[in-house]
Order: structure tokens, then sequence, then C-alpha cells
């Protein structure tokens, strides 16, 4: 369906990536949101608050992270699209709740304006070291999506995208900005609502008796009901039948969970986005994401300057990750170049999906600023030679 | 012909998800008696049980989500109160009613227990206090008097326990109660006070934990509890709410406490942007834009 056009601002903007996001929110049907003030992020739900009153929806500004984040799967459940927006320490209170958002499928966004760590590090100033955390922070076993804007413009246009996921696979989508790309102030192109296309919530239109709140019939992604509807239907953390009623055996376990994974993988090339750049005669790719993909950019140009054949793959999506690009190219280039904003962590999953068949280079940065494209260029210079 | 059989159906059933019991509440455990008073309550105030929505938390008392034949959420631990918070802002038309323990509400929910009820949300809450953690053992809780002996303080506890409508007097909350499950009429009747008022309501239910609570001191089992809950038991209606903090062994002080009227959290906020942007508020949300 398109976009409601009360909540696009249809437009030609200057504008950061923090506010950006907000439209794209608005944009995609966001009418709720619950958050907590936390540097770099907080420009997000500040613009959210000032323009949802005006669009029919609300904003609460709750005590903390852990209310923030099950207050917006409330909002889910009462029949909103919802969000919440956070930084590092705030992201790390969420954990709960995104397991419980991916255990009782519940379709939200989870913002991250990544800044340095561990624990309250560096407020103000960049990093990308929240990756693992975005896909394994939660106890036990889920799958979730995470995308990686690395522009104002993609922070309006991937925030669509996310709530669309989000409600297409009913998942947690994990927004994963950092503080660079929120904090940058470029033009952001904001189309007529009837070009922005949004997934409209997957609600079931079986009748009370028939309807099955975890049954999916072949479909792996169930039907949802809201409160009120009528459907009188449970909702629990624990793990649960087709019901929805708690099922303590390993085989309701065995069954729930890998569905929860499936729903995923199965379509994994389908989510899985990326920009590639120059691969056809690549001996070397550089890996990049975020912020750190336009420092790249850079890098690239100029070893291409110096004759080096250096290609660019950017993971838009970073979560489910992608295997088989990666070893597809694995098969026919030298090696991996993966400078990001961490001290190594997506290029831990690069040198997976290799599997021995190239070189995996980490171009690592602790964060508090971007990389040298100097750094990176040493790096494919030096990955060129191997 | 008399239908004996149509006769004798316990008026909770239909309230109930039969293909869900048996339930797991210990012989004795208060909790299935508030689920008693609750239901006589929402047969008695007429609540139009379609936009009843009920939260729970973790614990014992946070199974009664599981069992009740309405829209019901089994959250996480100590959050079914910011939960129902957002399920009443993205839909007000629901009534939402949050059913946890004294542990779930107060200790790791306690924050947001203070903060609903400084804000007013319009949630109803009743609180079944067992005065322990029982789903985990019998550990001790904010709510455990002095000198009980619980499975983390076996010399007995030393902490002053929290007194729960004295807390909720003074965070806000229009409408504060106790009652013990001795009490079952007048806790439903005041779960149906409740049900009346708008804004956030906070009902105690002191209830027996036989297998951990009354066991480890000594006070014996669930028809031990009526007759020391009838015994001990004063009602005190608007008494100040500083006087009825609970000992191991005195008085309990029930009734009404605290009955006020103040505007809720979303009639004070629809007053705000109604000054602050007259034409230009929107109230309604757009639910046809999220169902499509």
């Amino acid at each position: 369906m398109k976009a409601d056009p009360l909540g696009v601002l249809t437009g030609t903007h200057f504008m950061d990536g923090d506010h950006a996001c907000c439209e794209g929110a608005l944009a995609a049907g966001a009418r709720f949101a619950a958050g907590y003030p936390i540097t770099p992020s907080t420009e997000v739900v500040e613009r959210f608050a000032a323009r949802v009153p005006t669009v029919g929806g609300t904003f609460i500004q709750m005590e903390d992270e852990l209310a923030a984040s099950i207050a917006l799967q409330g909002g889910v459940w009462g029949g909103a699209k919802a969000f919440t927006v956070t930084s590092g320490p705030g992201f790390s209170l969420m954990m709960e709740h995104i397991g419980y958002a991916a255990m009782t499928e519940t379709p939200c966004v989870f913002v991250d304006v990544q800044r340095g760590g561990p624990s309250t590090g560096l407020p103000t100033l960049p990093a990308q070291a929240d990756m693992m955390q975005a896909r394994w922070g939660s106890h036990g076993d889920y799958e979730i999506i995470a995308l990686c804007p690395n522009s104002p413009q993609e922070c309006f246009d991937l925030t669509i995208k996310a709530f669309n996921f989000a409600e297409e696979f009913r998942v947690p989508v994990m927004f994963m900005m950092d503080e660079v790309v929120g904090h940058m102030t470029e033009k952001v192109v904001i189309p007529p609502a009837d070009q922005i296309e949004v997934t409209p919530r997957k609600h079931t239109h079986k009748s009370v008796e028939d309807y099955l709140p975890y049954g999916t019939n072949g479909d792996m992604v169930p039907e949802m009901a809201h409160a009120g509807d009528g459907y009188k239907f449970h909702v629990t953390g624990l793990t649960h039948d087709e019901r929805g009623y708690p099922n303590m055996t390993p085989q309701t376990q065995d069954k729930l969970v890998r569905r929860l994974q499936n729903k995923i993988l199965s379509a994994v090339d389908r989510i899985c986005l990326f920009e590639e750049d120059r691969l056809d005669d690549a001996d070397v790719v550089v890996v990049s994401y975020g912020i750190t993909s336009r420092v790249a950019q850079r890098a690239i140009d100029a070893a291409r300057e110096r004759g080096l054949r250096v290609g660019k793959l950017r993971l838009i999506t970073a979560w489910p990750f992608p295997d088989r690009k990666i070893a597809e190219l694995a098969a026919h280039v030298k090696a991996f170049v993966v400078p990001e904003l961490n001290l190594g962590q997506m290029v831990r999953e690069v040198q997976r999906a290799a599997a021995g068949k190239a070189k995996t280079f980490a171009v690592s940065h602790a964060g508090g600023g971007v990389h040298n494209p100097d750094e990176i260029l040493n790096a494919i210079v030096e990955a060129s030679r191997c | 012909m008399l239908n004996v059989l149509d006769e004798t159906v316990n008026p909770v059933e239909p309230f109930l998800r039969s293909d869900r019991m048996p339930h797991i509440w210990c012989p004795g455990c208060g909790i299935g008696t508030t689920v008693n008073s609750f239901v006589h309550a929402l047969i008695e105030s007429k609540v139009d049980l379609q936009s009843l929505a009920l939260v729970s938390g973790i614990g014992c008392t946070g199974r009664v989500a599981g069992y009740m034949k309405l829209d019901s959420f089994h959250t996480t631990h100590g959050r079914a109160i910011p939960f129902a918070t957002g399920l009443k802002l993205a839909n007000p038309k629901l009534n939402v009613v949050v059913y946890s323990g004294d542990g779930d509400l107060s200790a790791i929910g306690g924050n947001h227990l203070i903060h609903a009820a400084r804000r007013n949300i319009d949630l109803k809450v009743i609180c079944v206090n067992n005065l322990i953690y029982a789903m985990t053992g019998g550990q001790t809780a904010p709510t455990t008097p002095g000198h009980a002996t619980t499975s983390t303080n076996p010399y007995g506890t030393f902490e002053p326990a929290f007194n729960l409508p004295h807390l909720l007097d003074a965070a806000g909350a229009v409408y504060v109660a106790r009652w013990t499950t001795f009490h079952v009429r007048q806790l439903s009747r005041s779960i149906g006070e409740a049900f009346a008022k708008k804004g956030f309501s906070f009902i105690e239910v002191i209830s027996p934990c036989p297998t951990l609570y009354q066991r480890r001191n000594k006070m014996g089992d669930g028809l031990d509890t009526m007759k020391y809950y009838k015994e001990k038991s004063k009602v005190k209606h608007g008494a100040p709410t500083g006087e009825v903090g609970l000992t191991l062994n005195g008085e309990i002080a029930v009734g009404k406490f605290v009955d006020r009227d103040r505007p809720d959290y979303q009639t004070m906020m629809r007053a705000q942007y109604v000054e602050a942007l007259g034409d230009r508020y929107i109230e309604e949300p757009e639910m046809e834009c999220v169902c499509g």
C-alpha cells in the first residue's frame, strides 16, 4: 500500500540523519514511539515528539530504556506501528525486549545511533561497535534484520525499509546508524506519498473460531490480531504453541525457534541489500558499511588511480549476513579489506563466509572518529600484494 | 425439568481458558481466589470484555494473563506496566488491567510502577502480594516483612519492606486499596470501583504462599492463613497510608485508602496539544494506515 500523505513531508530538505530517520518512520506509518534521551540519538524522538501530534499519534518519554523498549511493543499490539531510538548504553538495556519482540513476533524497529563504547564510552563520537550486539545481544536463538544507512537520505529511505521488513516478517529490525550519519546534514529528498510503498500489518481476516495466533499454515509468518479486535488471544515470551499457549516441551521449542530463524533465513536473498561497484575485475574487495563506507570510497578511488584492481561491496543489510555474496566473491578475488569503527566485528563474518578461499584484512578503529582513508588504502595495497 | 448441570456451572469458568487447566498454582495459594474476585468484578461492573486487555509480568501471579480468556499479554519481568502503557496510549479505547505480583511490580518493576502512577496512566493494577518471590523458590522481596525467614535470608530478613499503599499514594495513584484473599467480596467491589475511575488505580491483595512463606515462617497451611487474615485484618478506610505498613505478625490494615480525582495522562496530553496546536492537533491514530 502507499504511504499515508499526512506523515510524508514531501520536498527537498537539508536535514541531518537523525531527523531524516524520524521522517522515514513517519512516512512508513509509525504513529507511536517510546524513547529515553541519549546522545547522539535524541534528535530522532525530539522531532517525532514535535511532529506526531499533527499526524495522529503519540510519543511518550519513558523512565528508562527498559520501559521504552517494551512500551513500544504494547503500542504495536494496540494497533500502531512503533519504534524506539537509542545509543549504546540504552541499546544494552533494550536487549531483553529485542528477544521478547523476536519471540512474540512483534513487528517493530529499534534505532541505534552508535557511539563509542564499552559502557558510557564516547557519548558524542562515532563507533560501529554494536554490530554483534545487534545480532546476538539477547539470549537464545533468534534472527533479526539489521540495516546500515550511510547518509541522511538513506536514513529516510532505509527507515521505511526497516518498518516494511518488520511488518513483512514480524521481526524486530535494528536500524544501525552511527553518530556521524546521525549528525551529518545533507540533502534529503522526500518523495510524494504515492511514490512510497509501505507494508501493511499482516492482520488476520480469519474468524475468531478459525484464528490461531501462531498458526502459520505453510507461510512462516503468522497473521496478527490486535488487542480489542475480539480474538481473545494470548501472547507470551514463554515457548508457545500455535495457540500462543505456553508449552515447555523440546518439540515445541524446536518447532518454534527453528521457524523464527527460518522465516528470515529462507528470505535472505531478498533481505540482503548491498551496493557494489567495480567488482568485475577486482582482485581486492573493500567490504564496509555506514559512515566507514564513505571513507572507504576515497581509499578505493585512490587505489584505482594507482592502477590497483579494487572493488566495493557496501553492506546495506548487515544481518542476516550476505554469506552467499561473500562466498561468490571469495571464489575469484584475492582478498577482502574490511574497515570498521570497531576492533573487528563484521570482519569475522567476512572471514567465515570466505571460508579460506580469499584472505581477509581488518582495518580496525576503536571509534571516536572515522578512519584516515590512507589506513584503508594501505590495507588495499597490502591485500593486492598477497 | 431443572437442568442441574447448567445450574452448577461455575460463573468464573466462561472467563477462563479451560483448555489450559490444570493451573500451576499450589494448593492453598491465594492467586486463584483473586481471579475469582476479579471475574466477579467483571460480571458485576459489566465491563466490555472485548475492549479489556490483561497484562502480566513474570512470576506466579504473572501467569494470570495466560489463564484468562481475554486479550492477554505475559510480558517480561517487571515490565507489565510499561507494556500496558504502550497498549493504552496506542489504543485509548482499551480498558487495560495489569495483574502481577509484588516482586514483579515493586522490585524489578518498581521504577515503572511509580512513574505510571505519577503520570496517572489509566491502568488498573492488581498486585497480588504474597510477601515473597514464590516462583523462584521463596526469596526475599521488597515487601517481605522484617524478621521473616526466606531462602535468601535464612536467618531472617532485616531490610525494611515497602509499604506499597504509601508508595503509590505518594506517587500519585488516584485509587489505592488493600484487601486480603479472605476479603473476596470487598476485593471484588474494589476492583469494580477501580474500573469506574479514570487514572492509575492500585489494589494490593495480601495472599498466602503456603509452600514457601507460610511454611518457612511456621504460619500453617492455607486455612490457617485465612483464619490469620480474618483475625488480624482491620478495615481502615481512608487511613493515612504512612500507617498501614505490614509486619510479620501484626495487624493488616485493609480498606480503601486513597480515592481522589485528577486528570489522567491522556486527558492532560490532549488538553496540552489542543492549547498548543489548536486545529493542527490530530487526535485519533490512523489505524487504517497500519492494517491496509
